[in-house]
């Protein structure tokens, strides 16, 4: 199971992660990640065993308590307007 | 070395102490991944150049209850990605006891602003060996927690199934006192437990009794040959004071790395989802539609590691390749959790080389990211089997220093301190 990662692949990828990149990132990161992918190759050989769910449920009372302002809330965004975030345009 | 030559701080100012306690007078530097109210906290990224936290880590809080005077906040790779501190967006730090070489990474800022005496103990975070990397590089001590130990309250996340804040500190003792007053249960981090560890600080001048320790045959091979003499001529000293020493292999190591980065990097793609310039951080601009917007900021804010981890964990999470990857990389830590519980039965703790390669110089190691990968080999299994391990300086090889690093089974905090500072006496 060997996968040729091409500049298409790392096109797709980086679209669904959301990520522009340019030119030569995208030829530099196809060669690396087809190293780096091959390397992972290893993990095929690694046996299933037996493990006990360490999980828990942690469980708190659902009290009201103090949360941050909106003005705090809004302190760091890059724009804002009447009190709301402004976001990128939709549809 | 001057501090400003050295660029161990992002950020230098001085938060001051809630109230006396055992920490009064002592000065702490904190990882710039660490939440603190009205500083601006970067994770050495320039997409959050200019983010002010809103609230406190828990670990702050706690640290300025016990009356620590926070002195700022030091450079790292960026969003803890990297093991050399060369990734930041902030320019890269100088290693005060090895100059011209790495301060590892991706706790450097921390390791050498404590090496330096810039602070007398920092907070660093270990993902994958953050924390006890950069200790081994600068000569310092450093303590990953078991898994739980301390909250992550206010910790930007990276991988958070991975990650544990710890000190950074030039003495077993100093590390411990540290780590006593930050750990404990957290109502706002819900993966905390609630475990007494006993007295930290005064553990490290008690001798631990009848102690075994095991060395994996895996963690010693890929060392070099200085680091693995020097690494057995502390072992030999160990067992003059009277440890057991026994050989023994743990096969499940082999892979970690790999499962390491690929949990950790499928995790990074979920967390910095985070970072799409509306709520803070570099924004993509509101004119262009939703996606345009998210992957410009993106390509703006992060660099190159980042861009790498956040892809690359994207490709291991899509359809068609989730069982390949990261479901293989689950199974491998399963593994590995059960092979370190059962060598556990036999042995008290297990020791190896921090690192299996000394301090790179500036600039050398980041052409090939496999290869700088393939470093993190006897870190990495400790943060995929959630367990506690320390590292402490045992000396150096031609002027670079080098670390021990001692596992526990989970909770073992007081017996690692214990035997961390038998290897600061016997060394």
């Amino acid at each position: 199971m060997e996968d040729h990662v091409d500049a298409e692949a790392v096109r797709h990828v980086a679209s669904l992660a959301r990520v522009d990149l340019d030119e030569d990132e995208i030829a530099e990161f196809a060669a690396q990640f087809e190293e780096i992918l091959e390397s992972f190759a290893v993990l095929d050989d690694v046996p299933v065993v037996e493990s006990e769910d360490q999980l828990e449920n942690v469980m708190r009372p659902d009290e009201i308590s103090e949360g941050l302002s909106q003005e705090e809330a809004l302190a760091n965004a890059p724009e804002t307007e009447d009190g709301m975030f402004i976001g990128p345009r939709v549809g | 070395m001057a501090a400003e030559n050295l660029n161990a701080f992002i950020t230098r100012e001085r938060i001051q102490p809630l109230d006396e306690g055992p920490l009064s007078g002592t000065t702490v530097a904190l990882k710039d991944n660490i939440s603190t109210a009205g500083l601006r906290t970067t994770c050495g990224s320039a997409t959050l150049d200019g983010y002010v936290p809103p609230y406190e880590a828990t670990v702050v809080t706690r640290l300025r209850e016990a009356g620590a005077t926070i002195v700022g906040k030091t450079n790292m790779d960026e969003f803890g990605m990297g093991t050399t501190t060369e990734t930041s967006a902030f320019g890269v730090t100088d290693n005060p006891s090895a100059p011209g070489h790495v301060p590892g990474g991706s706790s450097g800022g921390s390791a050498a602003a404590v090496a330096a005496g810039e602070a007398d103990v920092a907070l660093g975070s270990d993902t994958g060996g953050s924390i006890r990397c950069p200790a081994a590089f600068c000569g310092v001590v450093g303590i990953k927690p078991t898994y739980g130990v301390v909250s992550r309250y206010g910790l930007i996340a990276y991988a958070n199934s991975l990650e544990q804040i710890g000190p950074l500190a030039p003495t077993v003792e100093a590390a411990a006192e540290t780590l006593g007053v930050i750990a404990g249960a957290d109502p706002h981090d819900a993966t905390t437990r609630d475990r007494a560890l006993g007295d930290l600080a005064a553990a490290a001048g008690e001798a631990p009794e009848d102690l075994t320790i095991g060395i994996p045959a895996e963690l010693l091979t890929d060392a070099t040959a200085s680091i693995r003499a020097r690494f057995e001529t502390a072992i030999a000293a160990l067992r003059d004071r009277g440890a057991t020493i026994r050989e023994l292999s743990l096969p499940s190591v082999e892979p970690a790395v790999q499962a390491y980065y690929v949990i950790a990097m499928s995790e990074a793609s979920s967390n910095l989802a985070r970072f799409d310039g509306v709520r803070y951080g570099v924004g993509g601009g509101a004119e262009a539609g939703w996606n345009e917007s998210f992957a410009r900021a993106r390509e703006e804010g992060f660099g190159p590691e980042v861009k790498r981890r956040v892809l690359l964990g994207t490709y291991a999470l899509s359809a068609g390749y989730h069982d390949r990857y990261y479901k293989k990389a689950q199974d491998a830590r399963a593994w590995i959790q059960q092979e370190f519980a059962q060598q556990f039965e036999e042995v008290d703790l297990l020791a190896s080389p921090t690192m299996p390669v000394l301090p790179f110089a500036r600039g050398e190691g980041l052409e090939d990211p496999l290869a700088l990968y393939q470093a993190d080999a006897n870190t990495v299994p400790v943060n995929l089997a959630d367990l506690p391990a320390l590292s402490v300086p045992i000396g150096s090889v031609d002027g670079l220093p080098v670390g021990m690093q001692l596992i526990g089974p989970q909770f073992a905090e007081r017996l690692l301190v214990q035997a961390g500072g038998m290897v600061e006496r016997a060394v």
